[in-house]
């Protein structure tokens, strides 16, 4: 109940504060038509401020970048992204490029037609303003700049920009009101069959699909913040689409209200970290086939569900942060026929289901840290050869739960378990008294589930407190043999 | 006139070696999952199950013992110009709010002193609200008690058996119904069953506060559903209140007219 | 001053009173006497208020006792065993009784001082003299009140028991300190403190040393003299004969005799009032008068 008002509250707080910044006065309709065939010149007025020649490079526009590239060699470690902003930069001088400027201070008033005036290499300045266009086609390989946040209002009449070059580069834009469709799977930016491409530091709001990638391969995007208001499953879309995408670099995006936060399908070798997503309809991020990806450093909050890792190899997940998410059938990390995996030093906390494990193999669990959870771990016994082990159990209701009585393939070694009460007389820092983590109530909800209602009744505690004395009912097998007496420090 | 008995009701109680200890016990036990917990969600949670069998328990004997030991006295006091309802409620809050006082007390100042978050004091005024109405629900029942037996041996044997069949053996049925009749969607009936049981609509109400997330598997879903809404609060409030407003009324119309 | 009428009063199946018909009178000293469960117990506290009767009417003064509690601010009890609130010192038990008497008769409206005694009969007047002569040493009563009196109206609490029993040093202790003596002392000082004209004393010396055993007792027949009207039981037939004036024999639940004390004893031939009673009952038929020496 708190939580939903909450967020209904939260809600309203950011769109009212998302039409506060959007009410700025339009600017005035084109007054003057530029030449399509060369570069915009420049009202007398701006002269001081800006020389759009066709040799040099811009200053305010290599400002904004280097601003960008300052921050973002800041805030991560992916030195190599860093390192492609340069040499980006470089080859666009090389090349001789020019500087289209799109305002209504001079230069074309359209995005379009400066789309339609520039040629591979050149950059597009956006000045602020908001600009009511849609269906933009990016066809050659430009960078668009947006100097001071200029706005694209689709005005709900269809997609965004549509991108079919490679390495394209799109900065400093918001792009908002992009209708929901059931037959069209519009998006914000869309780039197709294009690869190399860049989207840094843009503002998406009120969009259907957010960033879809469709074939594009080695793509950054990076510094986004995606928000969308649905509140249903199926009039809503991604906020990070991928298919077919592979080595792509999704980092320090923002993706809140959508329905998976970032999609995945199909993508190989592609690397998602430090994103913050929150609030998505289904899941925060959702693979699908893809194989060889690593996701880490990223903060996954009251989504629908955390993270549905499905039918992919050889995952690395990786201090990730799994928080509150809520729901009938939530969890904070679903892991559906998953293969070879390692999840190691995240933090799962308050999830109704921590981890889920269906039908997954050779899955590492290692130094992860389960508080406040309904189930931390729920394994089925689908699972096999998974290791558990040095794992930190806090205050979950239920540590472990299985849906099966027959012994377990899976491993749990040198965890620590708040509810542990045996003792370690030789001081070896393991318990000397095998711990068995499923507790007898567990099963019972299992198969009642309106068992749950006596939670932490007394008289489950006693029945708890007797199938411990003398285990007859839970599975034999499932045992840590050598418990921890302290906390991993992870 | 009521609270001129309750000035000197209060005084007595309050200068008894058993609330000090009663005060002690839950100042203590708060303090030390503060030294060894940490931060006041954490003892709020685990103060939980212990103020579900305490109190209840506490509450019930205490009350029953009371009631017994003032026996003479209210006879004394009724040879005064008193009304029977005034001594009547004199009695009742006599001990029902020193007790309530004390657990409040002993369960809330390690959360002055560790300066609790927000939402620590949120889930700590929770459970003293809970614990509150459990503590007035079975002072009530015991004065019941006390007041229809006027044998002492048997009325506290009752309060005990009435205790133990609400913190355990009610339970207990309730498991037992749901195996029976797993086949059938039993949503409804279970929250009706809850309701009809003090302690576990607290608990209910408490793992709300604290325990959402494993709440709100499936089943939860139903009880969050239920409990969440304003509807659902309003009925569960209520169904307290029914607990409490009838032993208080049976007891106090047995006070009307006994014969001490 | 109490008329009692046709009382009956059940315990499940066991009738504890049946229609009793008592009438005590005003100024006297009246023992309730009679074996262990014969209803005495049952006969005051229907006339405190603490036991409702089935049937029957009471009336203390002309006030129905029935629901009523205005009446009780003419009462004094003492019980047989006091028990105060424990943690509770010995002077916060008299303020609080004072604190409650007084806060009852403001919400009443200070009724009992503007009441009318209606004194109905006045028998009896004859034995008492003998008995007086004890009280001679004290100044507000001379042993001749025999006729009715009124008893005077004071405000003032009556901390005459308190000064004489020496409870002064045993003002700041807890109750639950107090020996069973203190105790008692306690109780009767409160019983006597509002200068009540009705008085009930349940084995009023139980546990009392010698010395304040006689105190209380001069203090009863001094309040006699006043005019108060006083039921007692005891066990005790000597002190019965040495402060009662009527007998009133409870057995099983009837009222098996009602006489006057010297009434008793000169239908008896007996000395002594146990005697005489055991005559009555007819339970000891080989005792004579010659034999019946008081112990």
């Amino acid at each position: 109940m708190h939580r939903k008002s909450h967020i209904a509250l939260s809600m309203a707080l950011a769109m009212l504060m998302a039409f506060m910044v959007h009410s700025r006065p339009a600017p005035a309709a084109p007054g003057l038509t530029p030449s399509t065939e060369t570069t915009s010149e420049v009202t007398p007025e701006t002269t001081s401020e800006v020389t759009p020649e066709t040799t040099s490079k811009v200053t305010p526009g290599n400002r904004v970048s280097d601003e960008v590239m300052t921050r973002k060699a800041a805030r991560t470690e992916s030195g190599p992204f860093a390192e492609n902003l340069l040499a980006d930069e470089s080859n666009r001088s090389e090349a001789a490029s020019r500087t289209l400027i799109v305002g209504e201070r001079g230069g074309f008033a359209r995005i379009a037609d400066a789309l339609s005036a520039a040629s591979d290499g050149d950059t597009i300045r956006m000045e602020a303003g908001t600009y009511r266009e849609h269906e933009l086609l990016v066809d050659r390989q430009v960078t668009i700049l947006g100097i001071g946040r200029p706005v694209i209002d689709v005005e709900h009449k269809g997609e965004g920009i549509r991108i079919t070059a490679d390495k394209v580069h799109v900065e400093g834009l918001e792009i908002r009101n992009v209708p929901t469709s059931h037959s069209r799977d519009h998006a914000a930016i869309r780039f197709e069959r294009a690869s190399g491409g860049k989207v840094i530091d843009n503002i998406l709001d009120d969009t259907f699909f957010g960033i879809y990638l469709a074939r594009a391969h080695d793509m950054v995007i990076s510094d986004n913040r995606l928000r969308a208001y649905h509140t249903r499953e199926s009039v809503s879309a991604n906020g990070i689409h991928l298919w077919n995408s592979n080595r792509a670099l999704i980092a320090d995006n923002e993706i809140i209200g959508h329905r998976d936060g970032i999609y995945l399908e199909y993508v190989q070798e592609s690397s998602i970290t430090g994103n913050h997503v929150e609030k998505n309809i289904r899941y925060g991020l959702h693979f699908m086939f893809s194989d060889d990806c690593v996701y880490r450093d990223n903060r996954f909050e009251n989504n629908g569900a955390g993270v549905a890792v499905m039918y992919s190899r050889r995952v690395m997940m990786k201090h990730n942060l799994f928080v509150n998410n809520w729901g009938a059938s939530s969890y904070g990390l679903l892991l559906k026929e998953i293969t070879d995996s390692e999840i190691f030093e995240n933090e799962f906390s308050g999830n109704t289901i921590g981890i889920r494990s269906e039908g997954s193999d050779r899955v590492k669990k290692h130094r992860n840290s389960f508080h406040r959870n309904g189930w931390a771990i729920r394994i089925m016994a689908s699972s096999m050869d998974n290791l558990i082990t040095e794992n930190n159990f806090i205050d979950n209701a239920f540590d472990v739960s299985t849906n099966s009585r027959r012994h377990s393939r899976n491993n749990f070694e040198a965890n620590y378990w708040d509810k542990y009460s045996g003792y370690d007389l030789n001081g070896d820092g393991f318990g000397d008294v095998p711990h068995r983590p499923v507790r007898l109530f567990s099963l019972i909800v299992e198969r009642n589930p309106m068992a749950l209602m006596l939670l932490r009744s007394i008289f489950v505690q006693i029945l708890d407190l007797t199938e411990r004395v003398m285990p007859t009912i839970t599975p034999e097998t499932l045992v840590d043999e050598k418990p921890l007496m302290r906390k991993v420090a992870i | 006139m009521i609270l001129k008995i309750l000035k000197y009701q209060l005084r007595d109680v309050f200068r008894s070696r058993w609330i000090i200890a009663y005060v002690l016990f839950f100042l203590v036990l708060t303090d030390v999952l503060f030294r060894f917990g940490g931060d006041g969600l954490r003892v709020a949670t685990s103060m939980m199950n212990i103020i579900l069998i305490v109190i209840p328990l506490a509450s019930i004997i205490l009350g029953a013992f009371y009631l017994y030991n003032a026996r003479e006295y209210i006879e004394l006091l009724l040879c005064h110009p008193v009304k029977r309802h005034q001594l009547f409620w004199g009695m009742f809050l006599g001990l029902a709010l020193p007790l309530v006082a004390a657990f409040a007390g002993g369960v809330m100042l390690p959360y002055f002193y560790n300066a609790a978050s927000a939402e620590a004091w949120k889930s700590a005024l929770m459970l003293v609200f809970t614990g509150s109405m459990l503590t007035v629900i079975f002072v009530a029942l015991a004065y019941y008690l006390a007041l229809r037996f006027d044998d002492r041996i048997k009325g506290l044997g009752l309060a005990l058996v009435i205790c133990l069949f609400f913190t355990i053996i009610y339970d207990g049925l309730i498991l037992f119904v749901i195996y029976m009749f797993s086949s059938y969607p039993l949503e409804k009936p279970v929250l009706v069953l809850s309701l009809l049981n003090p302690i576990d609509l607290g608990r209910i109400l408490l793992l709300l506060q604290f325990d959402i997330s494993a709440l709100m598997g499936l089943t939860g879903a139903v009880f969050r559903e239920f409990f969440g809404t304003p509807l659902g609060m309003g009925i569960s409030v209520a169904s307290l209140l029914a607990w409490l407003a009838v032993p208080i009324t049976a007891g106090f119309r047995r006070f009307l007219v006994k014969d001490f | 001053m109490i008329r009692i009428n046709a009382l009956n009063k059940k315990y499940g199946t066991l009738q504890a009173l049946s229609s009793v018909d008592v009438e005590i009178e005003p100024g006297r000293i009246t023992a309730v006497l009679g074996p262990n469960g014969a209803g005495k117990t049952t006969l005051i506290k229907s006339i405190l208020g603490l036991v409702k009767p089935d049937s029957g009417t009471i009336t203390v003064d002309g006030i129905h006792v029935n629901g009523e509690s205005r009446y009780r601010e003419m009462i004094g009890y003492m019980p047989q065993l006091a028990r105060y609130p424990e943690n509770l010192t010995v002077t916060e038990i008299v303020d609080m009784i004072r604190d409650i008497r007084k806060s009852a008769s403001k919400s009443e409206g200070r009724s009992a001082s503007t009441r009318k005694d209606a004194p109905d009969s006045i028998k009896n007047t004859g034995q008492k003299g003998a008995l007086a002569e004890k009280d001679a040493g004290r100044p507000q009563n001379n042993g001749q009140s025999a006729s009715a009196p009124e008893p005077a109206h004071d405000d003032t609490p009556d901390f005459e028991l308190w000064e004489r029993f020496g409870l002064e040093s045993e003002k700041d202790k807890p109750f639950r300190t107090l020996s069973g003596g203190n105790r008692q002392k306690v109780s009767a000082v409160l019983a006597f403190l509002f200068r009540p004209k009705v008085l009930f004393l349940d084995e009023p010396t139980t546990g009392l040393d010698p010395v304040s055993s006689s105190f209380l007792k001069d203090k009863i027949l001094a309040e006699r003299d006043r005019g108060t009207t006083i039921i007692l039981t005891s066990h005790i037939m000597s002190e019965v004969q040495e402060l009662a004036e009527q007998v009133v024999y409870l057995l099983d639940g009837k009222i098996y005799f009602e006489r006057s004390v010297a009434g008793l004893l000169e239908e008896t031939g007996q000395s002594t009032l146990e005697r005489a009673i055991a005559v009555k009952l007819g339970r000891q038929p080989e005792v004579t008068a010659e034999t019946g020496e008081t112990p």
